[in-house]
């Protein structure tokens, strides 16, 4: 069994990817899914943009290098459930993701992974996105228990569904154990439902 | 304001095992689908726990998003797509799971074989991880796409953790009209309420116009309830549904099927039932719709013209330039008459029986025009099988269609049916995302399968009603 770990703050520097609605097919092009680990996927991130954008790529440019923390804008993460997706932000050093949105499956898978991702009105996001793009060498803190992300552009409140936020600080974002603790509560539901106890045949 | 309950609400409640400790709910798994691409890490990450799958009669297994559609004779072509194979093969055989290969007659799309093979019935919860998951709605079940560490949280423990979802009902009036499908009902949709109107949503799909679709229209319209944003969507289970399961392998028989259908219409959603918004569409508005962009909301009727910048609202125009910039297309221009190089029937949106005869009427009338490469990819193999027995893959061939064995195929690439460079491509699939194809600079219009056919016969976008 994995080590329980909190995570109720990440810190460090951010990179700013704008635009919304970007998709998991654009994150990992669904050719890398051809794999059975999630092994070496970090590399190929955001390849086809990269590749198209000739260097001028948020994550190509010198200064986000080294960046924990993605800004992304609205609906990021949309499309395909790949867990792939957040596995190779990740694998190229994604602590943590703060948007507009989120498409629910990309972050759910997040949360399973120990990432959180946590939203912010569109004015604070715009400012901290302006902030970060003027001095990319800046700590950006977010900070799950006080639900507030600090940047040079100040503190802000963040918003996270309190469930998320809840696993991610008691550090029970890796389900499966906690499913388990439920116990024949388990068989006890599935006796309940018809079509296990009274369809079959 | 109602104080009845939906069927999500009912659904939700029966399979509920308890509230965690953060709030969300331990919701009991009915039917667990997998596939080859999300389930070999799940597996794995299983082995390193020592865990075993509690419930190895609950989870079905098929092969389809690497399968090549030339000819699936083992070892496949592709030495990465066997491994992939090989390795789902294994896994299923060490964990006591149901798995239908190649061989079994059953291998096809995981959202057209669970209903097809009686699999999904209404009122279960079911779970894949897919996105297309929410296809499986169709029924009245509610229906999940998921991570790969939620597919190795149910092969340990048979639930999710969920947080529950808002219900919308989305209400279609009066009828659609000859020509018009169900994929021009789910693009009309997402194009009013947005790729992202959805998040935090359920959609209950009804209304005439919804009671009216078949089975497998309700399969189209509830699987791309994802791409507008919504985890799951749904249609309630009435006759046509009870008339679909009756005789299907995994369906209850005899008297049991009888207790179960008495069961599948309590969970109806009641007259006074609560829902957090209500949306309405008028089901004759609906045009056939073709998408200009690059997501599924960025759709307009076949008569329409591309939108103009000044058109849209200001937050919506960097994001018209970025799609028009990789479509290669301009603003004021019509879509009807854009040239098209290849054609792709197929995908577990329009993969069906039901998809195909239509495509094939439209083909009867013609041959496909030069130039254009078109592709048949039936969603499983018994629908290859019935399409067969109806002659329908004759008519393709003679039209000039590639009439190909079962997958996902060029839905999304990952075998090697692919654009090249910068193709555009008519297609039945549900995804227009830049590179989905698997060329980075391909191009995909989203519209009907009948429209797909129409414009392969035609070399470019037109309305599929000139030709029906």
């Amino acid at each position: 069994m994995q080590v329980k770990q909190r995570i109720e703050r990440v810190s460090g520097r951010a990179c700013v990817l704008r635009g919304d609605d970007i998709d998991t097919d654009r994150i990992i092009p669904a050719r890398y899914l051809r794999c059975v680990t999630f092994d070496g996927l970090g590399e190929h991130a955001f390849e086809d943009d990269r590749q198209q954008a000739k260097g001028d790529h948020p994550l190509d440019d010198p200064r986000f290098r080294g960046a924990s923390i993605l800004i992304v804008g609205r609906n990021f993460g949309c499309g395909s459930s790949r867990e792939h997706a957040p596995q190779a932000l990740m694998r190229t050093g994604f602590r943590a993701f703060v948007g507009a949105s989120f498409a629910e499956i990309f972050s759910g898978n997040c949360t399973a992974l120990g990432l959180p991702c946590v939203t912010l009105t569109p004015e604070a996001l715009n400012s901290l996105q302006d902030s970060i793009e003027l001095d990319p060498a800046q700590e950006i803190k977010i900070d799950l228990a006080k639900k507030l992300i600090t940047s040079h552009a100040g503190s802000v409140p963040l918003s996270i569904p309190e469930g998320t936020r809840h696993s991610l600080s008691e550090g029970t974002w890796n389900a499966t154990a906690v499913l388990l603790e439920a116990g024949a509560a388990i068989e006890r539901t599935a006796a309940t439902l018809p079509y296990i106890s009274r369809f079959t045949r | 304001m109602g104080t009845g309950k939906s069927l999500f609400d009912k659904v939700w409640d029966a399979h509920s095992v308890r509230e965690l400790p953060n709030g969300q709910t331990q919701l009991f798994v009915g039917l667990h689908l997998i596939h080859e691409v999300t389930s070999p890490q799940a597996f794995a990450a299983l082995r390193e726990m020592a865990l075993p799958v509690r419930f190895p009669e609950r989870t079905f297994a098929t092969v389809d998003h690497i399968i090549p559609t030339d000819s699936q004779r083992r070892p496949l072509s592709d030495a990465l797509a066997e491994a992939m194979l090989a390795l789902l093969e294994r896994n299923c055989r060490e964990h006591n799971i149901r798995f239908f290969g190649p061989e079994s007659g059953h291998q096809g799309i995981v959202h057209v074989i669970g209903p097809e093979l009686g699999l999904t019935q209404p009122g279960m919860i079911i779970a894949c991880g897919d996105s297309h998951t929410s296809t499986h709605g169709a029924f009245g079940a509610i229906a999940f796409g998921i991570g790969t560490s939620q597919v190795r949280d149910i092969l340990a423990s048979q639930c999710l953790a969920l947080s529950r979802p808002q219900v919308r009902r989305i209400e279609v009036s009066g009828k659609l009209g000859a020509g018009i499908y169900a994929k021009d009902l789910i693009l009309a949709i997402i194009r009013q309420l947005g790729v992202k109107g959805g998040l935090g949503y359920a959609y209950e799909y009804a209304g005439p116009a919804v009671n009216a679709l078949s089975m497998e229209e309700r399969l189209t319209l509830c699987n791309m309830s994802i791409e507008g944003g919504a985890r799951a969507g749904y249609v309630n289970p009435d006759e046509a549904t009870f008339e679909y399961l009756r005789g299907r392998e995994f369906a209850p028989r005899g008297e049991a099927f009888e207790r179960a259908v008495a069961w599948w219409r309590s969970l109806h959603s009641d007259v006074d039932a609560a829902y957090a918004d209500r949306v309405e569409l008028e089901g004759r508005s609906v045009p056939p719709s073709v998408t200009w962009g690059i997501n599924p909301g960025q759709n307009i009727g076949i008569g329409e013209q591309i939108p103009r910048p000044e058109e849209v609202p200001e937050s919506e125009r960097p994001a018209l330039a970025e799609a028009l910039t990789h479509m290669g297309l301009r603003a004021g221009e019509p879509i009807a008459g854009t040239p098209i190089d290849v054609a792709f029937i197929g995908s577990c949106t329009n993969g069906r029986i039901s998809d195909l005869r239509e495509a094939a009427r439209v083909a009867r009338a013609g041959v496909v025009a030069p130039g254009v490469r078109a592709l048949v990819v039936p969603g499983s193999q018994a629908v290859a099988e019935q399409a067969e027995a109806e002659g329908l893959d004759a008519i393709f061939r003679s039209a000039g269609f590639e009439w190909r064995e079962p997958g996902c195929s060029m839905c999304l690439a990952m075998n090697p049916d692919k654009l090249r460079g910068r193709e555009i491509c008519a297609s039945s699939s549900n995804r227009n995302f830049k590179g989905r194809q698997g060329s980075p600079t391909g191009r995909t219009l989203l519209m009907s399968p009948a429209m797909v056919a129409a414009a392969a016969l035609r070399g470019k976008v037109v309305d599929v009603r000139e030709i029906l």
